[in-house]
C-alpha cells in the first residue's frame, strides 16, 4: 500500500506539471489545445535524444521545456496566422510531432537506463516536489504580473485586452508556448521516470489533464480562494491516487484508460447531480410552485 | 477632429448577400461635442463606429483623427485615443478579474505591460477615489469579480475604464440599451459628467430619441447608409425628431418612449 501511496504521488506530480500547463491552455485561455497528445512524448523523445547527445540531465530537462514552446508556436501558427480552427490546429501540430517523435532517435521506443536522470541520488519524490513547488510558484507569479493578467483578460474578453491597446493575439502565443513547454517538461520527467520514452506515451494525455482540472475544481469547489495552480495539482494526485487504488484492487492495468475515463465520468456527474445543486433546484420549484 | 471621408463598405460582395452599407459617405466630427447617432436597425451606425474603431476595414475612404490618417494603424492601435463602450455591460471588462485588477489593468493602457507586479497597492487609493466618483460603492468592493457586479454596475465600470486615460475621441454604441430605465438613466448621466469634466469628443449611439437629445449637443439621422438629418439638439424637438424619423417608412414606427 506504501509503494502504491508513493508511487501514485510520484505520477501525480508529474503530472501535476502537465495538468498546470492545460489550465493555462484550456482554462485560462479557453484555447482546446490539442497539440498536448504530441508534445508530452516530444519532450520524452527530446530529453533521450539530450541525454544521449551528452547533455547533464537537468540541462536535458530544462531544454526539453524550451523546445516544447516551439510546439505552442506551431499551433499558435496554424490557428492564428492560418485561421485554421483551434482544435484541428492542435491536433495537426500532435500529427507532425508524431513524425518529429520518430524521427528525433529514430525508434519509438528509446531504453534511458544506460543514462543517469535528475532523480539520481535522491528520492524522486524529493526531487518532483521541488520540480512542481518551482513550477508553480514560477506561473503564481507570472500570472499577478501586467502581462500574466492580460493572458487571463485575453480568455475572458479579447475585446477588452484590444481596448487596452494590446494585441490580444501575442498573449495567446504566449500561453500555448508556456503550455506546450510544461507538458513537454512533464514528458521529460515521465521519461526519467519509468526509465524509457514510448511513442504512445501522449495517447490519451490529454484526458489526464483535463481530469486533473475538473477534479481539482470538483474537490476544492468552496476554497475559491485557491489558486488555479494548486487546483491542478490537488487534481492530479487525486486522480492518479484513485486510478492507482483501481488497479491496486484488482483490476488490471490494462483497464487504466477505461478506469480513468470513469474517474472523470464520476466526477462531471457529481458536478451535474451536486446535492446542493439539486437542493437549490427543488426549492426553486417550491417557490415557483407557491407563487403559481 | 474626426473626418470620415468618402467612406464606402459593403459586406459579402460578389455573392447573393452582397449588402452596401455605405457610398462616398462623408461625416465631420466637432472637438468636444457630443453627437448622438440615431437610425434604424441596419442603418450602418455600428459598422460606422466598427470602421472608425478599426474592428472592420472599409474598401475605400479615409479616417482622420485630428489631422491624423489612422487607416493604416489596427484596431489595438487606435484603442490609443479611441474609447469604445458597447451595448453588452460584459464587453468592456474582464468578467473573472475583480474591479480592483480590472481598473489596474486600464489604467496601464497605452503604456508597456511588463514583468511587474499589476497591483500597485499605493495606487488603491487614487482607484477607489476614481470608483467613488461612480455612486456606486464599487470603491468598497474592490476584490470583488466583476463577473457578481449588475448590469449597470459593470457598464459603469466599463465606461470609466473606457475614460480613464481621456481618449481623443469616444464611442458609445446603445451603451444603455440593456439596462432597466432607472440604471439607464443613472449611466447616462454619469456619462454625460465623465464627458464634460474631461471635454472628451463623443459620438453615442442611441434608439432613445429622448436621451439622444437630452446628452448630445448634435444630432445625427442615418439610413440606409446616409446621412439624413444633421441638426444641433437645441434646434429641433422630440416630436419633429420622431415625426422625420417615422416619416422614413421602415422598421416599426418610434415612440417618444423609446
Amino acid at each position: 500500500m506504501n509503494t502504491l501511496i508513493l508511487t501514485s504521488i510520484e505520477q501525480g506530480l508529474i503530472f501535476s506539471v502537465l495538468a498546470i500547463g492545460v489550465t493555462i491552455t484550456f482554462k485560462i485561455l479557453d484555447f482546446a489545445d490539442m497539440s498536448v497528445e504530441g508534445t508530452f512524448p516530444f519532450g520524452a523523445f527530446l530529453f533521450a535524444k539530450l541525454i544521449s547527445g551528452g547533455f547533464t540531465p537537468l540541462t536535458s530537462t530544462l531544454l526539453s521545456f524550451v523546445f516544447g514552446t516551439l510546439a505552442g508556436l506551431l499551433t499558435y501558427t496554424l490557428n492564428i496566422k492560418l485561421k485554421i480552427k483551434a482544435l484541428l490546429s492542435g491536433i495537426l501540430t500532435a500529427t507532425i510531432l508524431y513524425t518529429i517523435n520518430l524521427r528525433l532517435n529514430g525508434k519509438s521506443n528509446v531504453g534511458l537506463f544506460s543514462y543517469s536522470s535528475i532523480y539520481e541520488g535522491f528520492e524522486p519524490v524529493i526531487i518532483l516536489i521541488l520540480m512542481v513547488f518551482g513550477v508553480k510558484i514560477l506561473m503564481d507569479t507570472f500570472l499577478k504580473t501586467e502581462v500574466g493578467y492580460l493572458l487571463i483578460a485575453t480568455g475572458d474578453n479579447e475585446t477588452l485586452v484590444k481596448s487596452l491597446g494590446e494585441d490580444s493575439n501575442k498573449y495567446k502565443l504566449i500561453g500555448l508556448m508556456i503550455s506546450n513547454g510544461l507538458v513537454a517538461l512533464s514528458g521529460a520527467l515521465m521519461a526519467q521516470y519509468q526509465g524509457f520514452a514510448e511513442i504512445t506515451m501522449g495517447t490519451g494525455i490529454i484526458v489526464v489533464g483535463i481530469a486533473s482540472i475538473i477534479v481539482g475544481d470538483t474537490v476544492l469547489r468552496k476554497q475559491r480562494f485557491l489558486k488555479l495552480t494548486t487546483r491542478a495539482i490537488t487534481g492530479a494526485l487525486i486522480y492518479k491516487f484513485i486510478g492507482a487504488l483501481a488497479i491496486d484492487l484488482g483490476l488490471a492495468p490494462t483497464d487504466l484508460k477505461a478506469i480513468n475515463a470513469i474517474i472523470v465520468i464520476m466526477f462531471l456527474s457529481y458536478n451535474t447531480f451536486n446535492p446542493i445543486k439539486m437542493k437549490k433546484a427543488d426549492e426553486l420549484k417550491v417557490v415557483e410552485e407557491v407563487k403559481c | 477632429m474626426l473626418n470620415v471621408r468618402n467612406l464606402s463598405k459593403t459586406f459579402n460582395p460578389g455573392t447573393n448577400y452582397e449588402l452596401r452599407i455605405f457610398n462616398e459617405f462623408n461625416l465631420h466630427i466637432n472637438k468636444g461635442e457630443c453627437t448622438g447617432i440615431l437610425g434604424a436597425n441596419g442603418c450602418g451606425k455600428t459598422t460606422l463606429f466598427n470602421i472608425i474603431s478599426g474592428a472592420i476595414r472599409q474598401e475605400k475612404g479615409l479616417i482622420i483623427l485630428n489631422g491624423k490618417n489612422i487607416d493604416n494603424l489596427k484596431e489595438n492601435e487606435r484603442a490609443r485615443f479611441i474609447g469604445r463602450v458597447h451595448q453588452n455591460p460584459s464587453a468592456g471588462v474582464s468578467p473573472s478579474l475583480t474591479i480592483l485588477e480590472n481598473i489596474s489593468l486600464s489604467d496601464k493602457k497605452c503604456q508597456k505591460f511588463t514583468l511587474r507586479k499589476l497591483i500597485n497597492k499605493h495606487k488603491t487609493e487614487a482607484y477607489k477615489e476614481i470608483l467613488s466618483t461612480l455612486d456606486l460603492g464599487l470603491e468598497n468592493k474592490l476584490n470583488t469579480e466583476v463577473k457578481y457586479l449588475s448590469g449597470g454596475q459593470r457598464q459603469s465600470l466599463s465606461l470609466l475604464m473606457a475614460t480613464m486615460n481621456k481618449p481623443e475621441l469616444l464611442l458609445l454604441d446603445e451603451h444603455t440599451a440593456a439596462l432597466d430605465p432607472k440604471t439607464s438613466r443613472l449611466v447616462m448621466e454619469k456619462t454625460q459628467e465623465l464627458i464634460k469634466t474631461h471635454s472628451i469628443t463623443t459620438m453615442m449611439i442611441s434608439h432613445n430619441v429622448r436621451d439622444a437629445l437630452k446628452y448630445s449637443d448634435r444630432i445625427i439621422m442615418l439610413d440606409k447608409g446616409e446621412i439624413i438629418l444633421d441638426v444641433r439638439s437645441s434646434q429641433i424637438t422630440e416630436k419633429e425628431l420622431l415625426s422625420i424619423y417615422n416619416s422614413r417608412n421602415y422598421g416599426s414606427p418610434l415612440s417618444e418612449a423609446v
